[in-house]
């Protein structure tokens, strides 16, 4: 989606101000928020939270801070799903009952559930569409759904830098579509092919692909 | 929270359909400085996050023991400690830098670390004809297990906007000037993969231990947002 969250390239937000011995968190809330929406195991599809978040209204998103982006969107997910009701999220009393026969994280589970991780990459055979060294073009493509493919690419010239290998693909993936596993490279964009004739002629951007992402240049 | 700031909210609710500020883009990178009771959100997040965590613990859909260790492990387990041992290593030891930029998943593994939000890492070497700096312009992507959670500056408008198209202005503000003939390469962790930035070893820190040498690497250093210099202590070392 051609969401405010696809910021790369934007003016105007101001200096970038690094807060000198900052603390993992800010508040008790954000720290709980963070922790229900790690632990949750939720009716949607993996990576549903983030999309939820790029759903937010424009202005609404911008004025946010990060964990209550978090905060509305793990509300809005659980509500959709009917995991909750918005009754229940505004009073803070639950209505159904305790929900059996799902899987809960317990704390002695936190630690190994870490430490594996969510690995992405797929053990598929997937044919690489392009090589190390090719020039490709990313495609003009404007999905309204979740997507990995950043604005600030569209229709430019790039070089295949590095072959990461098979991964699931999120823009299928979110959508419900399933994993649709396929090469990801990161492609090498030089600054001057994004930005035109005033950027500097040395510098580039590298940026993740997927195959589907990508055209023959 | 005071009864005030309930007040405050309250009449807020009523205009926030309306009431867009204009202007206010950004919130995540001063809501938490000076004017951190300046707030625009129509109701309170810490009063919606309890009862959001009271709805899930009665309906039994989360632990709260599970949830005190998640937090546990993020404030005190996981951070940027981590990945200075992975840069200290790679500075000591030649056949682990090689290893490390040849297949950073790995080599990480090597030292204990991996899993959430590193299972795919990539290390690019800061040289002195390479400066790289690291990105998430659609998110927050950022390598946990090495750095812990993002700083709120990583996530905020003004980095993820700017640096990829003036990322050398960024670093000038920064305190960090990068040299005309000094390429920089910006990597947008726009997939799975997270990118660990290896700096450059100070000069003058030939003689120090690894030990020593991890003390000198910093997080900034790590996403390539500042370079690593020899602290009093270290020099008289």
């Amino acid at each position: 989606m051609n969401g405010v969250h696809d910021m790369g390239g934007l003016q105007n937000f101001g200096p970038v101000r690094i807060e000198k011995n900052e603390p993992v968190f800010h508040a008790e809330w954000e720290r709980r928020v963070f922790a229900m929406y790690e632990a949750i195991d939720g009716d949607w599809p993996s990576g549903a939270g983030r999309y939820q978040r790029e759903l937010m209204p424009p202005a609404e998103y911008l004025r946010a801070s990060y964990y209550e982006r978090w905060l509305r969107s793990l509300s809005e997910l659980l509500v959709k799903s009917g995991m909750v009701t918005r009754t229940e999220l505004e009073t803070g009393i639950a209505t159904g009952g305790n929900t059996m026969g799902r899987k809960v994280l317990r704390a002695a589970e936190v630690r190994p559930a870490i430490a594996a991780g969510y690995p992405a990459a797929r053990n598929v055979p997937a044919v690489a569409k392009f090589h190390g060294g090719e020039h490709v073009r990313a495609r003009n493509i404007n999905s309204a759904g979740h997507t990995r493919l950043p604005r600030y690419v569209r229709g430019k010239r790039g070089t295949i830098a590095r072959d990461h290998g098979v991964f699931i693909f999120n823009d299928s993936l979110v959508q419900g579509l399933g994993e649709k596993p396929q090469h990801v490279y990161s492609v090498r964009f030089a600054a001057r092919e994004l930005w035109g004739s005033d950027a500097s002629p040395s510098d580039s951007v590298y940026v993740d692909l997927w195959d589907d992402h990508l055209e023959p240049a | 929270m005071t009864t005030t700031r309930r007040e405050l909210l309250a009449t807020a609710l009523t205009a926030a359909g309306a009431a867009v500020t204009p202007g206010l883009a950004d919130a995540e990178a001063h809501d938490h400085g000076a004017g951190a009771d300046h707030q625009d959100v129509p109701s309170d997040p810490a009063l919606r996050t309890k009862a959001l965590e009271s709805v899930l613990v009665a309906r039994g859909l989360v632990d709260r023991a599970a949830l005190d260790t998640l937090v546990e492990v993020y404030e005190h387990e996981i951070g940027p400690r981590n990945g200075a041992r992975v840069v200290a290593r790679a500075w000591v030891d030649e056949a682990y830098r090689r290893r490390l930029l040849a297949d950073g998943t790995a080599a990480i593994r090597e030292l204990g670390y991996g899993g959430e939000e590193s299972e795919h890492l990539v290390v690019v070497e800061n040289t002195d004809r390479v400066h790289n700096l690291v990105v998430c312009t659609l998110c927050s992507c950022y390598p946990w297990a090495l750095l812990g959670l993002p700083p709120v500056w990583y996530k905020s408008a003004a980095y993820r906007s700017r640096v990829v198209i003036d990322p050398r202005g960024v670093l000038r503000e920064l305190g960090l000037e990068v040299p005309a003939d000094t390429e920089v390469r910006v990597w947008d962790s726009t997939a799975e993969v997270r990118y660990l930035v290896l700096p450059q070893r100070p000069a003058g820190a030939k003689k120090l231990s690894e030990a020593e040498l991890a003390s000198l690497v910093t997080r900034d250093a790590m996403i390539g947002a500042a370079r690593l210099t020899l602290s009093h202590e270290a020099v008289r070392t």
